[in-house]
């Protein structure tokens, strides 16, 4: 309990009241539903080497005799064209789609709250001019049609595509924060600190940003899907994960050739995707519900 | 405030901002490592001619110089030389994007039909049976990418139950439509050549449904939850109490409030559905501009590259803006907002 309560030194945790939040989030199934879904999939990711029937096949492993056979008691979603066990690539395709999201939201989420933060303060002033005109400038092209150029200019890999991303994801925090903070810098309790001498810094930080936690945190759960989808788009494309890497985009892709012989190739990772995209959606309203309800 | 007045301020507004995106895009296609030059000329290419390519392309000049340069080609209607179609960007922006757009607009057309249907039969059983329903094709609208949409209808409604066309955008055969506005299914209707234009929506029907989904879910969601909202509003009882007719309520009460808001979000579906072309287009070998920037991509052809985020980047700020007008026209409001 010590231990909690130096974590949550100003209080910021307490203001949030996770109880009652937690109450109203479990009273609705289908958040429930979403919990168990990613829970489900980040335990799989984590543990995909004892999880998955063939670690092996992750990487590069050749397997001709057993080369596209259909789904059955031995490989459950069927071998690829290398004779690959589909659902261990898949367990560990989890891996790198959540590690997409886990990477891309924390590179992105400190740079673009306190961007955010600062612009919306000073929004009169030239500084928060200038921070949203480049922010609309990352905005004025659909993230994926950005992300996909930045990746093709490099050399397409999983750390590329993260990066690309990361680039033009940040944005999107700055706009939102600057939402917030721009109507709450009109409120009582931030005149009360100007009154006492609070300095700018102490407002933005320990003022202003507590109040934003709520749709903060609703925005990164929502966010969590919609950067694993950005990310399997691109190495689905080819300017993401490269082969032999068990990547679900890639590997949709790389099946999608088989069609429709060899639908299994494809389709079970395709439905992987959408299985974890879903969850983090459900989870996303589900959060966003509790704090906003 | 007048509606031309608040158009001409959105435009004036976007030009900075397309004008800070060329410089983005442009100095990343130029900075970034690799070497388009080498790229163009194969791995086996002797230097001479890797080093003829990059005078061709102005690699050799500053960066700021080329930027100039770039401008002035613009002028004169250029975006430069295609490495991988061996022509001015130009030509291909012409040939490909009303392609493109023709797909985009019938994904559109879908997005809105649907939406409508499904968000108006959720918000009228709201809590019962249907919205259960609609609910849950809306959870599935969001989550499940277009690609996968793609691939399913690919293997469901072209392999399985042979009712669509795979691929491509006209039948064995057909004659493409002489060009009038560069979309060969508008053309070929201008032509009167009606069994090309069937032919061309035949084999768009599957991409256009496969790319509207999402978008559909979004707005069918958003419908829903704005028909909720106004069915509680005490003008709507107070209409009722005066024996206004249900279906008049239901038009002018409830059904028309509950759009503004799913109109101000289509500038989200429009991103959604300028991204999601490229892998659509890509599974459906759909000879469009979006399958154009992929291959332009693969091949590192930094001049096409450019220009497809830039006309993009203008596709985009347009169909915002028309969009904007839209909603302030149906909700002065929001104009007076956002002054």
């Amino acid at each position: 309990m010590k231990f909690m309560a130096n974590l949550d030194k100003y209080g910021w945790l307490k203001g949030l009241e996770l109880g009652k939040k937690w109450y109203k989030f479990r009273r609705s199934p289908l958040s429930i539903i979403g919990l168990i879904v990613t829970l489900s999939a980040i335990i799989m990711a984590i543990f995909a080497p004892w999880v998955a029937p063939y670690p092996e096949h992750a990487g590069f492993y050749t397997d001709f005799a057993n080369a596209n056979k259909s789904p059955s008691w031995e490989h459950w979603f069927g071998t690829d064209e290398y004779g690959r066990d589909v659902l261990s690539r898949t367990i560990f395709g989890f891996r790198y789609s959540l590690m997409m999201a886990a990477v891309v939201l924390l590179l992105v989420v400190p740079p673009g709250v306190i961007l955010g933060l600062i612009a919306g303060y000073y929004r009169e002033r030239w500084i928060g001019k200038l921070i949203m005109r480049i922010a609309d400038i990352f905005i004025a092209v659909p993230p994926l049609v950005l992300a996909l150029a930045i990746c093709s200019l490099t050399t397409p890999s999983v750390f590329n595509a993260m990066m690309a991303v990361s680039l033009m994801w940040w944005p999107w925090y700055t706009r939102l924060m600057y939402n917030i903070t721009s109507s709450l810098k009109e409120e009582y309790f931030v005149y009360a600190a100007k009154v006492t001498g609070a300095s700018s810094l102490y407002i933005m930080f320990r003022e202003i940003f507590p109040n934003t936690l709520g749709p903060l945190l609703t925005k990164i759960t929502l966010d969590v899907g919609w950067v694993i989808l950005l990310g399997a788009s691109l190495s689905f494309v080819g300017l993401g994960a490269q082969p032999p890497t068990p990547d679900l985009g890639t590997m949709v892709a790389d099946g999608a050739k088989f069609l429709p012989e060899y639908w299994w190739i494809s389709i079970f990772p395709a439905l992987a995707i959408s299985y974890i995209i879903l969850g983090a959606n459900l989870l996303g309203d589900g959060i966003k519900d509790a704090f906003e309800g | 405030m007048k509606l031309w007045k608040y158009l001409l301020r959105r435009i004036l507004y976007v030009i900075p901002t397309l004008i800070g995106l060329s410089i983005l895009i442009f100095t990343l296609s130029r900075v970034l490592p690799g070497d388009p030059a080498r790229m163009a000329a194969g791995p086996n290419a002797p230097d001479w001619v890797v080093e003829q390519i990059r005078v061709q392309l102005r690699l050799d000049k500053p960066l700021w110089e080329q930027y100039i340069y770039w401008w002035v080609d613009l002028f004169h209607g250029d975006l430069g030389y295609s490495i991988v179609s061996q022509r001015s960007v130009t030509a291909d922006v012409i040939e490909y994007l009303p392609i493109s757009l023709q797909l985009i607009l019938m994904a559109a057309f879908f997005e809105i039909i649907g939406a409508l249907v499904l968000g108006v039969i959720a918000g009228r059983h709201s809590y019962k049976l249907p919205d259960n329903i609609v609910r849950m094709i809306a959870y599935l609208g969001v989550s499940v990418p277009s690609f996968v949409w793609g691939i399913l209808f690919l293997l469901v409604f072209s392999s399985l139950i042979p009712l669509f066309p795979s691929h491509g955008m006209y039948s064995p055969g057909t004659i493409p439509p002489p060009r009038i506005t560069g979309m060969p299914a508008l053309d070929a209707l201008l032509s009167g050549n009606f069994d090309t234009f069937f032919d061309i929506l035949w084999h768009m029907f599957l991409p256009a449904l496969a790319l509207s989904l999402g978008a559909m879910a979004q707005d069918a969601r958003i419908i829903r939850a704005g028909m909720i909202d106004n069915k509680e509003k005490e003008h709507v009882a107070l209409v009722r109490g005066y024996g206004i007719p249900e279906r008049l309520i239901f038009s002018k009460y409830i059904l028309k409030p509950s759009l503004i808001p799913a109109i101000t979000v289509m500038g989200m579906d429009i991103a959604s559905l300028l991204g999601n072309a490229f892998m659509v287009e890509l599974i459906f070998q759909w000879p469009g501009f979006s399958r154009y920037g992929i291959n332009a991509m693969l091949n590192k052809d930094i001049n096409a590259i450019v220009a497809v985020v830039l006309v993009i980047g203008v596709v985009f700020a347009i169909a915002n803006i028309i969009v904007d007008v839209m909603a302030v026209y149906l909700d002065p409001r929001i104009g007076r907002r956002s002054q």
